[in-house]
């Protein structure tokens, strides 16, 4: 019988430090789905080497959060044991990986956020995020230089890469609004200077997608409707197919270890 | 009380050089200490602890590491010591030690740059070739063998090589 799901005490910081370690973990399992398929060697290992960043990112933000939570859940649980509805990632992260173009334009626009927003973190009060975000933004920075060299070279390269770049950024545009969103549980954070206020970190963020878009013939989308839902659960239906292949070792073999 | 605290002040540095001298097992010509990844070493009525801080927040390494230290410790003696990871302050390529920098260029992997040359939306590094040492090089792939590697090659004896990203 399957293992049931855990359930989890969303304090504010609980809730907040799990979306970001969903952010990571999520986006980082996408990334892991390339492995042995990328069009190239050494982006094979580009993708996998980014994914480890971003997974080792979550496993100090799930422990962290189970910490706090002080309720029995550690990081594989929080991984392994919660349901589609508990997830609180964007949902940018977990739309499929499609094309090379559309992996790496939906990286470029995690990457650009996340750069600015670990550096954020890095002032916070809470002295465990601080440390997180300070060792997180080194790996950010790198990622995001690797997707904009990449964005220059599909937009700028031939008509095909640059239809299926420009495709891409139009389809993801709509999700890159939630990144920037707070409810009342992380605002509270926010006022106490533990969280993040993401909103201060918009016109930053414009700026970096704009320049590389620009040097890569590509063009942004002029809509500002956004599609939200993923932070309080609410996810598309990739989300579910994800989580049950990275699940269905430990729901099958309940505590199986190495 | 003099001799106690001078027994633990030897029994420190004993403890501190055999940590130390832990390799990287990824980069077996550098230890923990080139790396700057041991931050401390204390001990505690006997009581030995150790702490570290990962290069990278996934670096598989790191369990690797871990172990290492504990095996070595006890192979001189020290029962159960502890190993800590802390994150902050967050590792940087710049606390590699010059001897570490030289033993790494001469095992044929390129030294770090220094890490305030690591920001920027497109790459600009210029490194040497650590076989030949000229400066005509080119990057082959951003990501390399390990989490903190990248690959290049050089332009001028054609070798290709590592490269320790800088961070």
């Amino acid at each position: 019988m399957a293992t049931p799901s855990i359930k989890v005490s969303e304090t504010p910081l609980v809730l907040y430090t799990l979306r970001r370690a969903d952010d990571a973990l999520v986006l980082g399992h996408r990334l892991s789905e390339w492995c042995g398929q990328a069009p190239m060697l050494e982006e094979d290992m580009a993708l996998a080497n980014m994914g480890l960043d971003l997974l080792g990112q979550a496993r100090e933000l799930y422990a962290y959060a189970a910490q706090v939570e002080g309720g029995g859940n550690d990081e594989d649980k929080f991984a392994y044991l919660r349901d589609v509805r508990q997830y609180r990632n964007l949902l940018l992260v977990e739309q499929p990986n499609g094309d090379f173009a559309r992996t790496m334009v939906r990286q470029l626009f995690y990457a650009a956020f996340a750069d600015l927003y670990w550096r954020a973190m890095m002032k916070s009060k809470d002295a465990t995020l601080a440390a997180i975000a300070a060792k997180s933004e080194k790996e950010s920075a790198y990622h995001l230089r690797h997707c904009s060299e990449w964005m220059v070279r599909l937009g700028d390269g031939t008509e095909e890469s640059h239809r299926r770049a420009q495709t891409a950024i139009d389809d993801l545009w709509a999700f890159t609004g939630e990144m920037f969103e707070a409810d009342d549980s992380e605002r509270a954070l926010i006022d106490a200077g533990i969280a993040i206020d993401a909103a201060a970190l918009r016109g930053e963020w414009l700026k970096t997608v704009s320049v590389v878009a620009s040097e890569a013939t590509l063009a942004l989308p002029r809509s500002d409707w956004m599609q939200r839902g993923g932070r309080s659960g609410r996810h598309s239906e990739h989300l579910g197919h994800l989580l049950s292949e990275l699940q269905s070792m430990q729901r099958t073999f309940p505590g199986a270890t190495w | 009380m003099v001799i106690a605290m001078f027994d633990d002040a030897a029994l420190q540095q004993h403890a501190f050089d055999v940590a130390a001298n832990v390799v990287d097992p990824e980069i077996p010509v550098l230890t923990i200490a080139d790396l700057g990844v041991l931050r401390d070493v204390t001990v505690d009525k006997g009581r030995v602890e150790v702490t570290i801080t990962p290069t990278y927040s996934g670096c598989p390494a790191m369990n690797m590491i871990t172990l290492e230290i504990e095996l070595a410790l006890e192979r001189e003696g020290f029962r159960d010591a502890k190993v800590r990871t802390v994150l902050a302050p967050a590792w940087t390529t710049d606390w590699m030690s010059e001897e570490g920098r030289r033993k790494l260029a001469e095992y044929g992997i390129a030294p770090p740059k220094p890490a305030s040359s690591r920001r920027g939306l497109f790459g600009k590094d210029q490194v040497d070739c650590p076989q030949c040492g000229s400066p005509d090089t080119e990057v082959l792939s951003e990501f390399g063998s390990t989490a903190c590697k990248a690959l290049w090659r050089c332009k001028t004896c054609r070798e290709p090589f590592d490269y320790f990203k800088c961070h």
